[in-house]
């Protein structure tokens, strides 16, 4: 299950420190993580902290003194997280942290949604968003690399119950070739009498500015790094780990673009559809933050038509992939009718039936007739 | 030729706190700060969140300690210092001691959480609070651990607070936790003998540092060290050690208990009190002495 998937990740990467607190669906990877570390097969120290908000501030503590750090979080308590998961960027601590999507309550609701995570969008994390469990094992590995050469922490998203508590056969690659890819964390600098120094201590409009530039500029990197990262983990595991992962786009008359596990289901649906003529191609969005902007903009640009389907909502505003795909498109030529989809709030199956009805609306429609085009909602 | 006599020095000589600090005349907080580094020695690392700790030390990049600090936020000083702690021996330092260091807002209130969390797993960390009674790096409003009877801006003298201070070290007693003493800058050597006991404890230790601030209590700064020496005196703020949450050693016996009043009236946070407040008051301070001197005796 997708649970174990990043257990198992941050097993081979050999963390050192571990903090969590217990939430579904998120309990499979602290309960197989809390095994490993008893049975010595992970040489670490797990934290069983009282809250989610603990959980981060122990792995931040850690990280800081020098040790590489994992936990792993859902809903309710990623978003309890929240002062700390900036507390993280802006100390530049690279914790990897994997996060199970599920909808916030009111009312109570254990099923995936986006919100969670995409509430956290401007929090300094880079976001990944997996569409199965071996890309959620990898993705850790590849986060880790990533935040340790960045010094910007990480998050591995992966659905809930759709990824976190389904089955799949996952490769898990040797121990000594994820050795190879992932050096032990070496910080230039961490918490030690050694060489003291004061963390984040009061900062004058003097110096503060410029701490943010770094990190934003540091964040820019980011794009490049993932893909190189990615090439690099393709010859040594034989998978890529890209920004983007799209699929039969370079002749699509309409292009659904997604993220998740959503984008699997999309290409049912567009294997179907092809079968029946219709063009379309559906791109993945797996880097949330940094966001692909080019990426997208060179996968859009001959499709007439662009459908963005969103598992989310930024109330008062749009789905929160639509703003963004909006954003990456405004300004440059040939930036097609773009329409916005909300679909499966709450955990509300997704089908391939979704994406026709999606896709049919898209093409009937000159452009888009309304802000947000709701699917499958009872009115 | 007379013989050249050397000094006895009843407190560690090394220094790792420097001028350039940013505390106010008279701040109890500096002195407990300078009493427990001496105690503890460089191989500390201290984790301060929100309070005026964190504003003494001095603003990026500078600081007046020579040891490491984790500004960390305002609820976490305890759950951050055990994330240093186990960081710290997994890159190879089991040696040095890590220190939450945090005032009374950030541990009887918004860190309660996180140190109750910590001292209920006993994670090997020294957890101090020094104590000025309030919000002071706010501008003094009421915390938990405001007393009976004071003022702050947030509990004006029309209706000053009329709860009685939280008693924390029954909470962190309660946790059975290994060793927990209170502790006043007014008596240095009971205070730094306490730190350097606690530092040779594994496990959590709780140390609660009685620390006046002027600005906030309306005192005069030449009175600091005055008021934390009559708090014990009186049995406010007694001198004790409670070994695994039940075994209670009593530090300072008080042969001569004197009353409070002299103490009440050297502190501006406490003049609007009637003779009748202060006689409710002191019977409030009799009651619980006597009940910290049964513990004590069982344990005899």
């Amino acid at each position: 299950m997708g649970n174990h998937a990043l257990s198992f990740g941050a097993m081979l990467c050999r963390v050192q420190v571990i903090s969590a607190y217990p939430i579904t669906p998120q309990t499979q990877v602290v309960e197989l993580l809390s095994e490993m570390c008893a049975d010595k097969t992970l040489d670490a120290k797990f934290i069983k902290v009282e809250s989610e908000h603990s959980a981060m501030a122990a792995c931040l503590g850690a990280s800081l003194a020098g040790a590489r750090t994992f936990t792993a979080t859902s809903s309710q308590g990623l978003t309890l997280m929240h002062e700390l998961l900036h507390w993280a960027s802006g100390g530049r601590l690279p914790v990897v942290m994997g996060n199970i999507n599920r909808s916030m309550a009111p009312g109570w609701s254990i099923w995936s949604d986006q919100n969670d995570s995409l509430s956290q969008r401007d929090t300094g994390w880079i976001q990944f968003y997996c569409a199965n469990n071996q890309e959620v094992l990898d993705t850790v590995i590849q986060a880790f690399k990533v935040s340790e050469k960045l010094l910007i922490p990480s998050m591995a998203v992966l659905d809930a119950f759709t990824l976190s508590h389904t089955y799949e056969v996952v490769d898990i690659p040797e121990q000594e070739k994820v050795d190879e890819y992932l050096p032990p964390f070496k910080p230039p600098i961490r918490l030690t009498p050694d060489e003291p120094h004061a963390f984040g201590g009061l900062t004058s409009p003097d110096h503060y500015f410029e701490l943010r530039y770094k990190l934003q500029k540091d964040m820019e990197k980011a794009p490049a790094l993932i893909e190189e990262t990615g090439k690099e983990f393709k010859q040594k595991f034989g998978r890529f780990l890209g920004l983007v992962d799209d699929y039969c786009c370079e002749d699509a008359d309409l292009i659904l673009i997604t993220s998740g596990t959503m984008g699997s289901t999309a290409r049912v649906a567009v294997d179907e559809l092809r079968k029946e003529g219709i063009k379309v191609g559906n791109l993945r969005i797996r880097a949330f933050r940094p966001f692909p902007f080019e990426k997208v903009r060179e996968i859009v640009k001959n499709a007439k038509k662009i459908a963005v389907v969103d598992r989310n909502i930024s109330y008062g505003h749009h789905g929160v992939f639509y703003q963004e795909v909006k954003s990456s498109l405004y300004g440059h030529d040939g930036c097609p009718p773009t329409f916005g989809f909300i679909a499966g709030l709450g955990g509300r199956d997704i089908t391939p039936s979704t994406f026709r009805e999606i896709v049919q609306y898209a093409l009937e429609k000159k452009r888009p007739e309304e802000e947000i085009v709701w699917i499958g909602v009872k009115r | 030729m007379s013989k050249e006599k050397t000094m006895k020095l009843s407190l560690p000589e090394e220094e790792l706190m420097n001028s350039g600090h940013l505390a106010c005349q008279g701040c109890g907080a500096t002195l407990a700060m300078r009493y427990v580094l001496k105690a503890l020695g460089q191989r500390t690392a201290l984790c301060i969140p929100a309070c005026c700790w964190s504003v003494i030390d001095g603003p990026f990049p500078y600081s007046s300690l020579d040891v490491p600090i984790y500004h960390c936020a305002f609820e976490t000083a305890a759950v951050s210092a055990s994330g240093v702690k186990a960081g710290l021996e997994m890159v190879g330092d089991s040696e040095t001691t890590v220190v939450a260091w945090a005032g009374d807002g950030g541990t009887f209130d918004i860190g309660i959480q996180a140190l109750s969390g910590v001292a209920e797993r006993n994670d090997d960390i020294l957890y101090v609070c020094y104590d000025n009674e309030a919000y002071m790096n706010t501008g003094t409003q009421r915390s938990s651990a405001t007393p009976y009877g004071a003022w702050t801006t947030t509990t004006p003298v029309k209706h000053f607070k009329n709860r009685p201070k939280k008693d924390m070290v029954a909470i962190m007693a309660a946790h059975r936790i290994p060793y927990i003493a209170t502790a006043s800058i007014g008596y240095p050597e009971d205070l730094v003998k306490k730190i350097k006991k606690a530092k040779e404890i594994k496990g959590t230790k709780f140390i609660h540092i009685y620390a006046p601030c002027p600005s906030g209590w309306k005192c005069r700064p030449e009175d600091t060290v005055k008021l934390s020496r009559m708090v014990v005196q009186n049995a406010i703020f007694p001198l004790y050690e409670i070994e695994w949450g039940d075994k209670y050693i009593l530090n300072i016996k008080l042969k001569d208990k004197k009353p409070i009043n002299d103490y009440l009236r050297l502190q501006g946070r406490f003049h609007h009190l009637s003779e009748k407040d202060i006689a409710f008051m002191q019977e409030e301070v009799d009651k619980k002495w006597e009940r910290l001197l049964g513990f004590v005796n069982k344990c005899q």
